[in-house]
């Protein structure tokens, strides 16, 4: 089946089987920040975007996508290694194979959440497993981060 | 492994409701759970071009559409303050923010999960379900009903004055429930829901607080993997009453 949409801004079209994930079709067009880390959707590392909204492209078919514009940690190459580095900062990377799913989750929760509370970012960002780390790191990272932002912001 | 031979994105509504009645054709919701199962289906339905993706405000009632997301059910302002947070409470924990912009209202309802937080939530707020050909029906008889080949185009959730607590009980934070449960009170009732048994939820309406403290006891539990028929016993005693407590500080 024909499908078009958008990835990173770059139109793409295809003709895919009506069955295949979002996730599989972003990989065969070298987004390969997108991975696979479980099979039941609850680990959060397929996280894109699809019309500025997170999902997981694990559990979206790739045609009901049809038409939108997807974002990948590809296309936010400047904000991820801005974040990236408070995550650096911290030494909340470990392993580092969750990150992109998280980092998309974290810029998705900026742009939607003002000013949130400990409990919201923790509530936010339940669905991003990290099997390595205690999410300590993180949470000081991203703490730093909009701290960073606001200054900017009021600066 | 899930596999579809088709797809098809519904034009109209007819178009949906007669190819859904075909052998082995299928409406696809939020996917979510189709996913996991082993099957295969020959064409998967897709309602998204049916403006079936809003919730708006009537008379009467909230028309929430068969596509709206749980995400979009959870933060809805005026939602949230009608039900006194009873639906981001049912919601928030249901895996995460990535898949609740994933999973629909309507694939939610339609599939009666014996583990749903929505149909629980649902049936103590006395919703009411549309279908495409069986027209506008309580949830409580829905909820009791077979799954069939009609499309589910919209919950209704009534606005009528109401004062409500949501609590699930999770082994872990994002896990299905072991237990749920929806507590409503209005002026001349209050309903008790109860889900995750693990079965289908049910209500039962009360009419006094007395009445519904030991309303727990009214409903059947069993056991799986994740706990006991004694252990959902007691935890269903215990969030009736937390629930009937919330409600009192309302």
């Amino acid at each position: 089946m024909e499908l078009k949409l958008w990835i990173n801004g770059r139109a793409v079209v295809a003709n895919i089987s009506p069955d295949q994930p979002l996730l599989e079709f972003l990989r065969e067009h070298d987004c390969y920040s997108v991975r696979r880390g479980c099979e039941t959707s609850n680990c959060g590392l397929c996280t894109v975007w699809m019309d500025e909204t997170p999902v997981l492209s694990c559990n979206m078919l790739a045609m009901r996508a049809n038409g939108t514009h997807i974002t990948t940690l590809e296309g936010l190459q400047d904000e991820a290694k801005e974040f990236g580095g408070f995550l650096a900062d911290q030494g909340a990377d470990q392993c580092g194979y969750c990150s992109p799913g998280f980092v998309m989750n974290v810029l998705a929760m900026v742009r939607e959440l003002n000013n949130p509370t400990e409990q919201e970012i923790k509530e936010y960002l339940v669905g991003n497993l990290c099997r390595c780390t205690g999410y300590m790191g993180q949470l000081r990272a991203i703490k730093a981060y909009l701290d960073y932002k606001e200054g900017r912001t009021n600066g | 492994m899930f596999r579809m031979k088709n797809y098809m994105v519904a034009q109209t509504l007819e178009d949906a409701y007669e190819c859904n009645q075909g052998k082995n054709n299928q409406v696809i919701g939020g996917y979510g759970w189709l996913k996991l199962q082993n099957k295969t289906i020959n064409t998967g339905i897709d309602l998204s071009l049916l403006g079936l993706d809003k919730i708006q405000e009537k008379d009467e009632y909230f028309s929430v559409g068969a596509m709206v997301t749980l995400r979009q059910l959870e933060t809805h302002s005026q939602l949230a303050t009608l039900t006194h947070g009873m639906i981001r409470e049912s919601l928030h924990s249901i895996v995460g923010i990535q898949f609740r912009n994933c999973a629909t209202v309507g694939g939610s309802v339609f599939s009666r999960f014996g583990f749903s937080d929505v149909l629980t939530l649902l049936l103590a707020l006395e919703a009411e379900i549309v279908l495409y050909r069986g027209g506008a029906i309580p949830i409580a008889d829905f909820a009791k009903m077979p799954q069939d080949n009609d499309i589910l185009l919209e919950v209704r959730i009534p606005k009528s004055p109401m004062r409500g607590c949501y609590q699930s009980f999770r082994i872990q934070a994002t896990d299905l429930p072991i237990i749920n449960v929806a507590v409503v009170q209005k002026t001349e009732k209050i309903l008790v829901a109860v889900g995750a048994r693990p079965a289908r939820a049910e209500v039962f309406e009360f009419h006094c607080v007395e009445d519904a403290i030991g309303a727990a006891k009214q409903f059947q539990y069993g056991s799986n993997m994740r706990g006991s028929e004694a252990y959902r016993a007691h935890l269903a005693e215990v969030l009736v009453g937390r629930c009937l407590s919330a409600i009192e500080e309302i």
